[in-house]
């Protein structure tokens, strides 16, 4: 079964830009469901829907239904604060927030409520290993965050959102402003990581679409056109529009 | 075609001379006006100036009672307009919708600014004069002042507010935290320096006013010390202006010294602000 469950999802924001039309996706769990395509396609939205972010903007209009298990994620009912944490979330430009490391990390969980010191710590400890920084950074803790370099603060935010346990992980464009390295060491944790969590990626170029993808669902203006597992999609897709993205005659 | 090389320069040469004069012109009469004072202050200072009781008909004698009349308007504006002036900028930085009333709401505060200050004063001593019945007091000439402060204190602390990442905000949002304990455990703290400053120098403003505390709390003359908000009670400003213009006979040491007490007192502040905000500034690295 699916860990989310989206039908004929349709969105529209206030300023008529990059609507969602009648989307319909399984996203499985354990494994690396990529969305790519032009910008524009909607590939955010739908990433920003998944853990209510969009209700931060000006939607005019969404339609449709998302299940996460059996969470109604759009009703009105749902208490988004305890969805955001089943759902984490790392952006594109790394944003550490202006506390030293190991606040960061606890920033999360305190506000949820966690007082206990030694389930904090080890929330740090445990979170930073599995985004790969922990022996970068366990000798200080206590410097503020900004002293990282642009890779660690990525992967700091990546283990800030560990430090919640999620069971889904959100990345929106998350190497975009990364050298080759820090990339490399990002797309390496998310292959660990599909190991104990559902990881949706909206990746900054094909190249890492097809090293990472497990799933893969091209979009384009709104639309979804194409889904299939990675490995079929990237050599032999049905469809001849997805075909010309992939071999760059657009986009 | 590019103009020769020399040319440029000394265009830029011509460019950079205008524009230094210019700055030390606007800084010349700013430093003669503190150094004039200080020259023709300096000799009333003493112990027994800043702590005795004015004697002779204010001829003689000490400030004291106008030192402390000051400090406490200065603290009981604080206490009114600070936390009215930092929740308002709160409510509409973070949460007040764009539409026409929010809009309506600012224009007012940015007007509310530019209303003289004696306007306030006449509107101080109709309402809590007179019709709250305060009577010529400190509860009064604060409740004054803090009128006239907070359109400073809230525009200062709404730019603040605005000055935080927005992507501060999204962050915490997406891992739980509620709106509110989004501004307590970030936004407020990361804006706390700039809305210091602003309350800073609201309250400076509010310290060194003469016309808003004439008609609702400042006395001519009074010989003791205030007991209780309902007191009436000297202050410094107005006490320059009585013994500028209403004393014969003033020994002029005596108003330049009063003159001084009042600057330090102001510029102490500034002081303050200046050097908070330069602190937070060398502590920020985003």
């Amino acid at each position: 079964m699916a860990k989310i469950s989206i039908k004929n999802l349709s969105l529209e924001y206030s300023d008529g830009t990059e609507s969602l039309q009648n989307i319909s996706l399984e996203i499985p769990a354990r494994a690396i469901t990529v969305l790519f395509g032009p910008a524009g396609g909607g590939k955010s939205s739908l990433l920003r829907v998944l853990n209510r972010l969009n209700d931060l903007a000006d939607v005019i209009r969404i339609e449709g239904e998302v299940q996460l298990d059996d969470l109604d994620v759009l009703s009105s009912q749902t208490d988004v604060i305890k969805l955001r944490r089943r759902v984490g979330m790392v952006f594109a430009r790394p944003v550490v927030l202006p506390f030293s490391i190991q606040e960061n990390l606890t920033y999360g969980l305190e506000i949820a409520g966690e007082k206990d010191r030694y389930a904090l710590e080890s929330a740090v400890e445990t979170s930073l290993k599995k985004a790969a920084l922990w022996d970068e950074v366990k000798q200080r803790l206590d410097d503020p965050a900004t002293s990282l370099s642009g890779g660690q603060q990525q992967r700091l935010c990546l283990a800030r959102v560990l430090a919640l346990e999620p069971e889904v992980i959100l990345l929106d464009e998350p190497t975009s402003g990364l050298d080759p390295i820090s990339t490399a060491k990002v797309e390496e944790s998310l292959k660990k990581l599909k190991e104990d969590y559902t990881v949706v990626l909206v990746p900054h170029s094909v190249q890492q679409a097809a090293r990472t993808a497990d799933i893969a669902a091209f979009m384009l203006q709104g639309k979804l056109i194409e889904v299939d597992s990675g490995d079929k999609l990237f050599t032999n897709p049905e469809k001849q529009t997805t075909q010309d993205y992939i071999e760059g005659r657009f986009g | 075609m590019p103009k020769p090389t020399r040319s440029r320069h000394l265009i830029q040469r011509i460019g950079f001379s205008v524009l230094t004069l210019g700055t030390i012109l606007t800084v010349i009469p700013i430093l003669a006006v503190v150094v004039y004072i200080i020259i023709q202050g300096m000799p009333a200072i003493s112990w027994e100036f800043i702590t005795g009781f004015p004697e002779d008909g204010m001829r003689a004698g000490g400030i004291w009672p106008a030192i402390v009349g000051t400090f406490y308007l200065t603290l009981g504006t604080a206490v009114f307009a600070v936390p009215l002036g930092i929740g308002a900028a709160i409510y509409l930085a973070e949460y007040a919708p764009s539409n026409r009333f929010t809009q309506l709401i600012r224009i007012a505060i940015i007007n509310l600014a530019g209303i003289p200050s004696v306007v306030y004063g006449l509107f101080g001593l109709g309402l809590f004069v007179l019709f709250l019945q305060f009577g010529t007091s400190i509860l009064a000439g604060s409740l004054t002042l803090s009128i006239m402060t907070l359109p400073v204190i809230i525009s200062t602390t709404e730019e603040a507010l605005r000055a935080v990442p927005q992507a501060f905000r999204t962050v915490s949002i997406s891992v739980g935290a509620t709106k509110w304990q989004t501004i307590r455990k970030i936004v407020l703290p990361e804006a706390l320096p700039g809305i210091l400053t602003g309350v800073i120098l609201g309250l400076e403003r509010a310290a060194g006013e003469t016309a808003p505390i004439l008609f609702t709390v400042a006395a001519f003359f009074l010989p003791q010390l205030p007991n209780s908000p309902l007191d009436a009670t000297m202050a410094l400003p107005y006490h320059l202006f009585v013994i500028s213009t209403q004393v014969p006979g003033m020994p002029i040491k005596i108003q330049y010294g009063t003159a001084l007490v009042l600057l330090v007192f102001v510029l102490g502040m500034n002081t303050i602000a200046t050097v908070i905000r330069s602190r937070a500034r060398a502590r920020r690295q985003w």
